[in-house]
């Protein structure tokens, strides 16, 4: 196990190099998601006030 | 050929409800794919007889690469379409790529720094690869760039959109260009895929990421595509009927 | 309907319209030769001006010298008139939009583009380039300024009118001229040392009209996408 995380010292590239990666691809899929709620939001706002007046 | 299907596609509301049905199709896959190649990749496939464990970053590096290329070329067909049959579908689908392939280049850049600096002991090499993928990132940057910079929404669409087919017809030319300018200044690239052939152990997992990475883009894409045409829509008639009157898929 | 005589005749009035402008106002039109010479006096001063040392970052000090000296002239390529509705005119002439274009590009080039090629040997000589390059330097940047302007017309067209377009130009524009400060660099080093340059200037070339044929219609398209 101490291998495998050690990456023969290589540890220092690889491991940044996984986790920068995994953490641009969640944050892409957050950010879409963050996306759609404001535009359900702002369409929600949008009608509510057609409906008001 | 019939083209009713390709215009039913430019529907804002078809498209939403077919797009917001094919991502979990997508998404699922892509999980699984990238979980499988990054296990693949990271534990199962041997080091490699020269680089030995660094070598395990072309299993990001090289699907990153592969999905900022492919993202600027969907973007520019997109971009296309938008422009020549006015779709504002089309155009929303350019925009949500941008941002996926601009951050995918970005990380094979620096996945890219990151083997260089144990493989070549420098943090940048001047390989052709790298300097195309750079440039790519500054056409991506440009396009970015562009649409913040016009307020109107249909003017951005069509201002970037001809800046992206400008852009994807000038990519081949500066590879071309700084695949010949390294030529001259270097030897043959250092950048190996692991040696004159990989063993089956280790083109598996990497195939299976860059499968997982391709549906993750799209799978991605299509989520900032639905929540653009919702934003740009969101007096329409269809959009009411699907938020009020209730069955919305998430 | 527009047949060739009413089409050259056109271009002919665009042509001569700008030139009449232009000379009301040389200041404008020389600015950019005078950057093109600055920048290439920063380089010597920034290294020491050992000769072998200077003669071998000529050709870079030179190419980009003349890359950012033309992104600076083009952004007033469409500014004035855009402004004041000629190129609005020019569209809605009946008149091919993207030919009138490039007749007004040429013009820019004409006035920005062409002083560089005549102040390059100066700069080149200052650099330590032996007078036996001269042809050759001249030649490359011939070719290689008439590519930037061409290119930077498009950038020019898509910024139109933007809130801070200057540096979005650059940011446009310089990835899309790499292919020629590549060959146009190269072009000249090999100049300078005497050696044949015939590959590159014919890929100079190359790009050169790749520019004049697919670049007016992108900056059309463009500069009509801006008008709207």
């Amino acid at each position: 196990m101490i291998e495998f995380l050690a990456m023969s010292g290589y540890a220092a590239y690889v491991w940044p190099s996984v986790a920068l990666t995994l953490a641009l691809m969640w944050a892409n899929v957050m950010w879409a998601k963050q996306l759609a709620r404001e535009a359900k939001a702002e369409a929600l706002r949008r009608i509510a006030s057609q409906d008001a007046t | 050929m019939n083209w009713v299907w390709f215009h039913r596609f430019g529907s804002p509301p078809y498209f939403y409800s077919v797009a917001g049905r094919i991502v979990p199709w997508l998404a699922w896959p892509a999980t699984l794919l990238i979980i499988a190649g990054l296990y693949g990749g990271l534990v199962l496939a041997p080091p490699d007889y020269q680089q030995s464990d660094a070598a395990r970053i072309m299993y990001v590096h090289v699907p990153a690469a592969y999905v900022g290329l492919m993202a600027y070329v969907v973007m520019a067909l997109a971009a296309a379409i938008g422009l020549v049959w006015r779709l504002k579908v089309s155009h929303a689908v350019a925009a949500g790529c941008a941002p996926i392939g601009a951050s995918f280049t970005a990380v094979c850049l620096v996945t890219g720094m990151l083997w260089g600096q144990p493989m070549w002991g420098t943090w940048w090499a001047w390989d052709p690869r790298l300097v195309s993928m750079l440039v790519l990132l500054f056409f991506y940057l440009g396009y970015l760039g562009l649409r913040g910079a016009i307020d109107d929404t249909a003017r951005a669409d069509r201002a970037s959109a001809v800046l992206a087919v400008v852009g994807v017809v000038n990519v081949p030319i500066v590879h071309y260009s700084v695949v010949w300018w390294n030529s001259l200044h270097q030897g043959p690239s250092l950048l190996r895929k692991g040696g004159p052939a990989m063993p089956a152990s280790m083109w598996v997992p990497l195939v299976l990421m860059i499968f997982g990475c391709t549906f993750y883009f799209y799978a991605v894409m299509l989520m900032r595509a639905r929540a653009e045409v919702m934003r740009r829509e969101r007096g329409g008639q269809w959009v009411r009927d699907l938020l009020i009157k209730g069955g919305e898929n998430p | 309907m527009t047949d060739s005589a009413t089409a050259w005749s056109a271009a002919a009035l665009v042509v001569q319209r700008d030139l009449r402008l232009a000379f009301r106002r040389p200041g404008e039109w020389l600015q950019p030769v005078a950057f093109f010479l600055i920048v290439t006096l920063l380089f010597p001063l920034a290294l020491d001006p050992e000769p072998a040392r200077l003669r071998a970052l000529a050709p870079a000090a030179l190419w980009v010298a003349a890359l950012l000296a033309s992104v600076l002239a083009v952004e007033f390529l469409f500014r004035e008139d855009g402004r004041d509705g000629t190129l609005e005119q020019y569209a809605l002439s009946g008149q091919s939009f993207a030919w009138l274009l490039l007749a007004k590009t040429l013009t820019h080039w004409l006035l920005t583009g062409l002083p560089l090629v005549v102040a390059a040997p100066l700069a080149a000589l200052s650099l330590g380039a032996p007078a036996t390059a001269m042809p050759g330097i001249l030649a490359a940047l011939l070719l290689g300024s008439l590519s930037l302007s061409l290119l930077g017309a498009v950038g020019a067209g898509l910024t139109l009118g933007v809130r801070r377009g200057g540096a979005l130009l650059s940011l446009i524009v310089l990835p899309l001229a790499i292919p020629t400060l590549v060959f146009g660099a190269r072009a000249t080093d090999l100049a300078i040392r005497a050696e044949p340059m015939d590959g590159s200037l014919y890929l100079l070339a190359a790009l050169a009209v790749l520019a004049l044929t697919l670049a007016p219609l992108a900056a059309a398209a463009a500069v009509r996408i801006s008008l709207e």
